[in-house]
């Protein structure tokens, strides 16, 4: 068989993805006008529209992160069915965790699919700054838990993640540079996307003078504190050939990872041995391939979840696009950078400017760049991509990544 | 923002931690300024943070050792500023302890330039107050650096 033919029949192909819809992105208090819910609802429709279903015949909500809107808020199920005119609600869950499941929620979508549950089920994301995510815990009441981190002063997830960061660069070499290629290359993608938040250049001079916020993590290591609402539509393979769009087949999607990582950045407990300063999705990227039967030279376009630049180099390791602790110099090598061909020993990352430059909306936007590669419609389109991986981010168990293909 | 000065731990109204039945031993070994760890009482492994259960066999049962007070620098970070304190100069670190193997803490170095901070570095325990009249566990470097295991 053919790399073509093969990877066309590869993975589960039994639901797609039909539909995704956004709201603008806005800049921290520029959506202020509206409450989360509006922007939520804004998001459903028009990813109900983009695939030629009406509303009323959604019957499934499979949310992430608890159904938070991001950090302050909570997505009620019965205020979408009531308030947007659902006629029925079928199925309503969320995975547990934060943004780790924000490719995983997919997973959950399917699965109320497939158990014949229900047919037409939405994923949804929001994100107002009312609380700012950068300083997010300092904000927090004290838990049990919480007490063993929160009183050595580090405010936000960026804090969090730089002291995996600094043990990375201790145990394989690796320099503040390649975060710098990772941070100039997601803008360089951004530079032509209308709905971009950043699309100025961003140069190494500019890196380099940046402050600190955690050292070695400086303002152009962590994502923007952006607001905005994306839903996404997914059904079954058969009715998603009756829709309007190209169906985008989920290939394979796995949530959840290893006692070793756990809590994560809630415990620092993970062993020496190349999962303290990893991305804690080792597992998911082995059972995704394996469910898929592929490797990561077969994926063309990675979405990769971008909320630090030290976090996308340790997931690039750990879904094999390069060996563990080879992160730095695989970037450095200009592999990430997007090119509209596909090259052995590359792969196109972020080429929507991910969280780092389009918008954060906790993972969501990298589903739809994922939907819009395989349909083929990207702006930053790579050529005839077949495979495209898409991931939730490092965080606290679950963690999850998503492959997406093209229909027959 | 201003320069980096030497590090502290946050002000003790800006500390405020709970409780409940797996921790409170090893927040009132604080109070009393002991550090200790809880220690699964069958197969001897460290945990922290104390948690109900041994993760290596399941077993409830803990004993609580007191620990030298001595840690290495597993990994750190240097902030500087926190919301509402714009000079104030933080070096959170994560820590492996050396008497108790396998269990990390997420303290703070105090009192050092965070220029003399580095993965290695040796540390001893102190104390530092908090809210509600509580002591939290912060490492100075040690002076002279402590022997190697």
């Amino acid at each position: 068989m053919s790399k073509n033919v093969r990877l066309k029949h590869s993975g589960l192909r039994d639901t797609a993805i039909v539909g995704v819809g956004a709201t603008p992105y806005y800049k921290r208090g520029e959506s202020a006008d509206r409450s989360i819910n509006q922007l939520a609802g804004e998001a459903i429709l028009a990813a109900c529209a983009d695939a030629g279903l009406s509303v009323r015949d959604v019957d499934g909500l499979a949310f992430y992160s608890l159904a938070r809107a991001g950090y302050a808020d909570q997505m009620e199920a019965g205020e979408f069915v009531e308030t947007l005119g659902i006629r029925e609600l079928r199925f309503s869950a969320a995975l547990t965790g934060g943004g780790g499941g924000s490719a995983g929620a997919i997973g959950l979508a399917r699965a109320a699919i497939v158990a014949g549950d229900a047919s037409i089920v939405v994923t949804v994301m929001a994100l107002q700054q009312r609380t700012r995510l950068g300083t997010v815990f300092a904000a927090k009441a004290s838990t049990p838990l919480a007490s063993f981190v929160q009183p050595s002063g580090l405010a936000g997830p960026g804090h969090l993640m730089s002291l995996l960061t600094r043990r990375h660069m201790h145990q394989y070499g690796t320099t503040r540079d390649a975060f710098a290629e990772i941070a100039m290359s997601t803008r360089a993608n951004a530079l032509n996307r209308p709905k971009a938040r950043y699309r100025e250049p961003l140069t190494h001079d500019q890196y380099f003078g940046a402050r600190m916020l955690a050292d070695p993590l400086c303002l152009y290591d962590f994502c923007m504190e952006s607001e905005g609402a994306v839903a996404v539509v997914t059904t079954s393979i058969e009715r998603a050939r009756d829709l309007r769009q190209k169906p985008v087949p989920v290939v394979s999607v796995a949530h959840g990872g290893t006692r070793e990582w756990g809590r994560a950045f809630s415990w620092f407990g993970m062993p020496d041995d190349g999962t303290f300063a990893s991305s804690g999705h080792k597992s998911i990227a082995q059972r995704l391939y394996q469910r898929a039967g592929v490797t990561a030279e077969d994926i063309d376009v990675a979405l990769i979840y971008d909320h630090f630049t030290p976090m996308v180099l340790m997931q690039l390791e750990d879904y094999g696009f390069c060996a563990k602790g080879e992160g730095g110099p695989y970037v450095l090598s200009g592999a990430i950078r997007h090119s509209p061909e596909r090259k052995p020993g590359r792969v196109s990352v972020n080429p929507h400017g991910g969280q780092l430059s389009e918008a954060y909306i906790i993972g969501a936007t990298h589903i739809v760049e994922g939907v819009e590669q395989m349909r083929g419609t990207a702006i930053n389109q790579v050529t005839d991509a077949e495979l495209a991986l898409v991931t939730g981010g490092p965080a606290a168990l679950p963690v999850s990544g998503l492959i997406l293909g093209r229909d027959r | 923002m201003s320069e980096t000065g030497i590090a502290t731990a946050l002000p003790a109204e800006l500390v405020r931690i709970t409780t409940d039945p797996s921790t409170e031993p090893f927040w009132r070994a604080a109070k009393e300024r002991r550090l200790v760890a809880p220690r699964c009482a069958d197969c001897t492994a460290f945990r922290l943070p104390p948690t109900p259960f041994c993760p290596h066999c399941q077993s409830a049962s803990v004993e609580w050792v007191e620990l030298s007070g001595r840690a290495t620098v597993y990994t750190y970070t240097v902030v500087q500023g926190f919301p509402g304190l714009a000079d104030i100069t933080l070096v959170p670190v994560v820590v492996d302890l050396p008497d108790a193997p396998g269990a990390r803490l997420v303290t703070n170095v105090v009192g050092a330039a965070p220029g003399d901070v580095r993965i290695g570095t040796e540390l001893t325990v102190d104390f530092h107050p908090i809210s509600d009249g509580w002591l939290l566990p912060v490492f100075r470097i040690a002076d002279p650096p402590l022997g190697g295991e």
